[in-house]
């Protein structure tokens, strides 16, 4: 009976602190991330920070602005998502409610094979295909830019969509379905007004992750946008917030050093805001 | 079970796709990927031959060396440092060197207040740095070419033709004497040495107009081979066949050139000790080595050009 209780005692204690890795984790990560980015921020002003449109960090008279990385991430990011959400959902649709075993069997791992490639492969295929079809395409001088990325993004972001949407469409119960039919829907009004919203919180912890992925790839951007400091244009060369800290953390120093982790900090504040402001939308629709 | 083959097959069949994809990629990357090997291969075989020869000599001398040796400085020296380092401890395995990768100003700041025993530096002392009592020893040499598309009719260009290309004041290659099309720009990223080097001497400092930064010379190499319109730089040593170094002022991008000082963009490799510091045998030891004329293959190996010939 002791010793009954001790196990349980011992092992309710490697749960607890299981669990506080992971918290641990996450405060440690913030505290290093505010501490070591507020100093930036305050030496270049929160304005001229955040609202700045020049980025020259190693001129010799430095401006450090990083709007045009806020911009270009947003739109990098948003452009994924127009483009892949659609995409991913109708594929999940395929999937789960179209396609026959044969067809689900080959297109299914496919679509895992995607998730399992490494980001650097996507950026290489990116730079080296492309990129020069983008120029020749579209008669540029450079197929470097917003293009490129949201392209490779949608790719990349594609996988998590898919999965999550198709778990999610094919726990819906068969009983919705079959009574939408039974009541003379046709089977396109039985999958977009019955199925599909019943999956709604599935299909939306899919695109939270596509998000976070989107904003947060570093690597296969950094082969594709070109780097340069731009504001946002589709055809011309742009800088992230992800790909300017890669780019340049390796020979920083000093205030530039300081203002990367400041970038840091800037895309840590976006992703939480993302996060929460996805959830907070979430519930709210199940709550409907 | 049969659900099972099929999956095996559809793996096997998607794994085939993408390998069919990856050739079809790796093509064009392949000449790089086999330049490097090469590379690295031969610096393995210098170091080696070095090491037998350098043995002989220890033999006589006979001296125990012992200590630490830290250096500080450049980023661009980061190769020939690495190799130098390298070679000197296969034979003085009790000396322990620290590389920092600073850049050129902090370690010529560190020398200066003692807080390391060598500063690296990939510029030549300015005159106020040479009076604190700093002395300058020149290594080896940087040649950082211009390079252009294999399908660019362009030999030839000046230092004030090559700052308007990289400022953006000339965008058409028609005006340099090519044919009727758009310049493209690819450089560095902010803080390479070689960006750093080539804006310095074609005097471009935070002027030029890029439409690429690219965080490692091979990727600007492969950028500048997939666009007939671009024009870019790198170290000497990693141009290969795939892009065309163009001469400038009339001088093509050799070694010959570069140690003979009619190539114009080059800059010097130095190594800056304090006069006023006390030196170890060590320290005076590995200077007497990276001037010697043993490391002459270690340093063009690791891309630069030996002055010691």
């Amino acid at each position: 009976m002791n010793k009954k209780y001790l196990t349980e005692h011992v092992m309710h204690v490697i749960f607890l602190v299981c669990g506080f890795v992971t918290i641990g984790c996450v405060l440690a990560i913030s505290l290093y991330m505010i501490i070591s980015g507020i100093p930036a921020i305050k030496e270049i002003g929160i304005v001229n920070f955040l609202f700045g449109t020049k980025w020259a960090s190693t001129a010799a008279d430095p401006s450090y602005g990083i709007l045009p990385f806020i911009l270009s991430s947003i739109c990098g990011t948003l452009g994924a998502c127009v483009l892949g959400i659609p995409l991913g959902i109708l594929m999940a649709v395929f999937l789960s409610k179209m396609a026959n075993n044969k067809v689900a069997g080959i297109v299914r791992p496919a679509v895992e094979l995607l998730a399992g490639i490494p980001s650097v492969v996507y950026g290489l295929i990116g730079m080296t295909v492309l990129v020069p079809f983008i120029r020749k395409t579209f008669g540029l001088t450079n197929g470097t830019g917003l293009l490129a990325v949201i392209i490779v993004l949608t790719v990349m972001i594609l996988p998590s969509i898919i999965s999550l949407a198709e778990t999610a469409l094919s726990s819906v119960p068969p009983e919705y379905e079959e009574a939408s039919l039974a009541l003379g829907a046709t089977k396109m009004e039985t999958v977009f007004k019955v199925s599909i919203p019943a999956a709604k919180s599935g299909i939306a912890a899919g695109v939270v992750l596509g998000v976070g992925r989107a904003i947060g790839e570093a690597m296969a951007v950094m082969m594709v946008a070109g780097n340069v400091p731009n504001m946002p244009s589709l055809f011309n060369s742009v800088t992230l917030l992800t790909t300017a800290i890669a780019k340049e953390m390796s020979y920083a120093s000093g205030l530039q050093r300081q203002a990367l982790y400041s970038i840091g900090l800037v895309l840590y504040v976006f992703i939480i805001i993302i996060n929460l402001v996805l959830n907070v939308a979430l519930k709210r629709g199940n709550k409907k | 079970m049969r659900m099972n083959l099929r999956k095996v097959l559809a793996l096997v069949l998607c794994a085939a796709l993408i390998f069919a994809l990856g050739v079809g990629c790796s093509s064009s990357s392949n000449s790089s990927d086999t330049a490097a090997d090469t590379t690295a291969s031969e610096t393995a075989d210098a170091a080696a031959e070095t090491t037998e020869n350098e043995a002989v000599a220890e033999s006589t001398e006979a001296v125990e060396l012992s200590g630490t040796i830290s250096t500080n400085g450049s980023t661009s020296m980061e190769k020939v440092i690495a190799a130098l380092i390298e070679s000197f401890t296969i034979y003085n395995p009790n000396v322990t060197i620290t590389y920092d990768a600073t850049g050129s100003g902090t370690g010529i700041t560190a020398v200066t207040e003692g807080s390391t025993d060598i500063g690296l530096s990939s510029r030549n002392l300015k005159d106020a740095e040479a009076e604190a009592g700093l002395t300058a020893t020149v290594i080896a040499l940087d040649g950082i070419a211009i390079i252009v598309n294999t399908a660019n009719t362009v030999t030839d260009l000046t230092i004030e033709q090559i700052a308007g290309l990289f400022t953006g004041e000339i965008t058409n290659w028609s005006e340099v004497g090519g044919e009727d099309m758009p310049v493209a720009v690819i450089g560095r990223e902010a803080g390479s040495g070689t960006r750093d080097g080539f804006e310095s001497i074609v005097g471009v400092e935070d002027t030029c107009a890029y439409d690429q930064e690219l965080t490692s010379t091979g990727a600007v190499v492969v950028a500048v081979a997939s666009n007939e319109y671009a024009i870019g730089y790198a170290s000497l040593s990693s141009v290969d066949d795939s892009v065309v170094s163009v001469d400038v002022e009339g001088v093509a991008c050799t070694e010959e050139t570069v140690l003979d000082g009619s190539y114009a963009i080059q800059r010097p490799f130095i190594m800056v000790t304090n006069d006023n510091a006390e030196q170890s045998e060590a320290v005076q030891a590995f200077l007497a080595y990276c001037t010697s004329s043993e490391v002459a293959d270690i340093i063009a190996n690791a891309g630069a050009v030996s002055t010691a010939q």
